[in-house]
């Protein structure tokens, strides 16, 4: 099996987030960035995981700058054999997947996964593009994989429910929680890591369609109007009259 | 044109499809363009759609639609709107939209813009529409400078709203590719309505001390008509079934109204439902992170609080 997961950089948590430039550009001063939780702990564990049951080899790919190197090096740590660095910024989600779309034209991998989405752009488009780019199918937000032979059949979340389906390799899919557990790298896979080959590309040149003019953070929400725990009649009136939700 | 792929559930059309034909037809308006409505697969309620602002209903019937596969509903779509010439195509960012939206892009060429909640404008000829992005923290505004544009709208942004009457429903001659994805199974709970689509949320977390206690939330959000939801660490316990669990990992939601009790609003917690409209939060501890993103608040015992509120609302709804 061959395996291709694709991983992001997104800002942490609790990063603070603001705008510079005239409010164009997301300010990253003193912004701590980690590996996309959903790319880390539920589609690159589960790819380790068919790995280790089948054979084969488990490839990272990350579209990013030379100071993403960190994150790369926690995903070998955790146990890919070795990536691929497109050497630029990731600015739209469609420069993103012709990126990865081109390295996996002509590497054939048998699945290609992602996290169903980054936690700072939130989009989940990335997917669905490198799968037309290749003419895959595509099977997003799934959080049970199992691959017999040829064929792999996923659960995917659907709104209130789950859906079964069967798909012969290859395909690209999107991962869940639920689909693997978060895995921590231990001394030996961060020292193995360092040696661990990771490939630097140049990206291909596209013009980007859609761009982002302008940020804004949301007005501060005025402070919690507290109502009296005997009061439950008053809360309901307040629902009722001045947020008119109920 | 704008064509707005309305989606349906065995021939039925949710909210969220009729939020999109409404978001379409008030899109089109201020384009000066007209808005017709896609319905892939078997119907009978495609002229409905007309009520919400939808000038014409196109249907493509193949039985291959009747289940989903991106890549073939991608090809029909993308088809679709070039032979009917459309210059913005709308979807609704369901589980399904989502696996649709950039498939499209690539097909049609298009600049995409994911899980919008406002209409677009159009600043000096430029096409500009805002989508929230870090979990809601941040609002952003993209230009999307190609031809054809493709759009997905976020449940519960827009209201559906009736603009018109009954739309005529013509067949729509389309190649349709054999699926590759084979779905075995589709599993719903029944009876409930969906978290992502619910208006009214009431959602408990690790202050109610063991699943024994849910009793008073289920009542809570039975007199509301609301749906139930968890925190992570309940649904981690079992307390609570996964699919219960909003939040970061769990499913991100924006009703009209979230009630939560005894959750203290952790970050992770709070970036999946801090898109609600409004956000009542009752907790012990007035110095629950909760309360500083909360409209409404009440200190105190939710064993106390919680059944008081039933009655409360049971006595507003008895009066309304």
């Amino acid at each position: 099996m061959k395996l291709l997961v694709c991983i992001s950089k997104v800002p942490d948590t609790n990063a603070k987030i603001a705008f510079t430039n005239n409010q164009t550009e997301y300010d990253t001063a003193g912004v701590q960035y980690i590996m996309n939780p959903y790319d880390e702990w539920y589609a690159l564990v589960r790819a380790l995981e068919l790995k280790e049951a089948l054979g084969g080899s488990v490839t990272l790919v990350h579209v990013g700058t030379a100071d993403s190197e960190t994150i790369i090096r926690k995903g070998l740590a955790i146990g890919a054999d070795d990536a691929v660095r497109i050497d630029a910024d990731p600015k739209s989600a469609l420069f993103v997947a012709q990126q990865i779309a081109e390295l996996a034209r002509n590497e054939h991998y048998d699945i290609i996964f992602l996290g169903k989405e980054t936690i700072d752009y939130n989009g989940a488009e990335i997917g669905a593009m490198v799968a037309e780019y290749l003419d895959l199918p595509y099977i997003s937000y799934a959080n049970h994989l199992e691959v017999n032979g040829t064929v792999a059949s996923v659960t995917r979340e659907i709104e209130g429910g789950a859906e079964e389906v069967e798909v012969n390799l290859p395909f690209v899919v999107s991962a869940a929680k639920g689909m693997a557990e978060q895995r921590i790298p231990n001394m030996r896979g961060i020292m193995m890591a360092k040696t661990k080959p990771l490939k630097v590309l140049p990206p291909v040149p596209i013009e980007d369609k859609a761009v982002v003019v302008m940020y804004q953070t949301p007005p501060a929400k005025s402070s919690v109007k507290l109502v009296a725990p005997e009061n439950m009649d008053e809360l309901v009136r307040l629902l009722h009259e001045e947020a008119k939700v109920i | 044109m704008v064509l707005v792929f309305a989606e349906h559930q065995k021939g039925k059309f949710k909210k969220t499809a009729l939020e999109a034909v409404t978001f379409g037809y008030k899109t089109a308006q201020m384009l000066g363009i007209e808005c017709a409505a896609l319905v892939l697969g078997a119907t009978d309620y495609a002229t409905d759609l007309g009520q919400y602002g939808a000038a014409k209903v196109w249907q493509v019937s193949h039985p291959a639609l009747d289940n989903f596969d991106s890549q073939v509903y991608a090809a029909v779509i993308a088809d679709a709107a070039r032979q009917l010439g459309a210059s913005v195509v709308v979807l609704s960012a369901t589980a399904n939209g989502k696996s649709l939206l950039g498939r499209l892009a690539v097909r049609l060429d298009a600049a995409s813009v994911a899980g919008v909640n406002a209409l677009p404008r159009v600043d000096g000829g430029a096409f500009r529409i805002q989508r929230p992005v870090f979990s809601g923290k941040a609002i952003a505004e993209y230009e999307l400078r190609s031809e054809v544009k493709v759009i997905s709208l976020t449940g519960n942004a827009i209201a559906p709203e009736v603009n018109g009457q009954s739309a005529p429903v013509q067949p729509l001659e389309v190649a349709v590719p054999t699926p590759r994805v084979r779905v075995k199974a589709v599993k719903r709970i029944e009876g409930i309505v969906p978290l992502p689509e619910a208006e009214l949320v009431v959602s408990a977390g690790r202050g109610m001390k063991g699943p024994e206690n849910w009793g008073i939330v289920e009542e809570l959000a039975e007199a509301l008509g609301a749906t139930t939801a968890c925190s992570r660490p309940v649904a981690d316990a079992h307390w609570r079934p996964h699919h219960e669990h909003v939040g970061q990992t769990g499913i991100a939601i924006r009703p009209n109204l979230y009630i939560a009790i005894g959750i203290s609003g952790a970050i992770q917690h709070l970036a999946g439902v801090n898109n609600s409209k409004v956000i009542v939060v009752i907790n012990k501890d007035p110095e629950a992170p909760f309360f500083k993103v909360a409209d409404y608040g009440v200190v105190g015992d939710a064993f106390d609080v919680v059944p008081r509120l039933t009655e409360a609302v049971r006595n507003f709804k008895a009066s309304h």
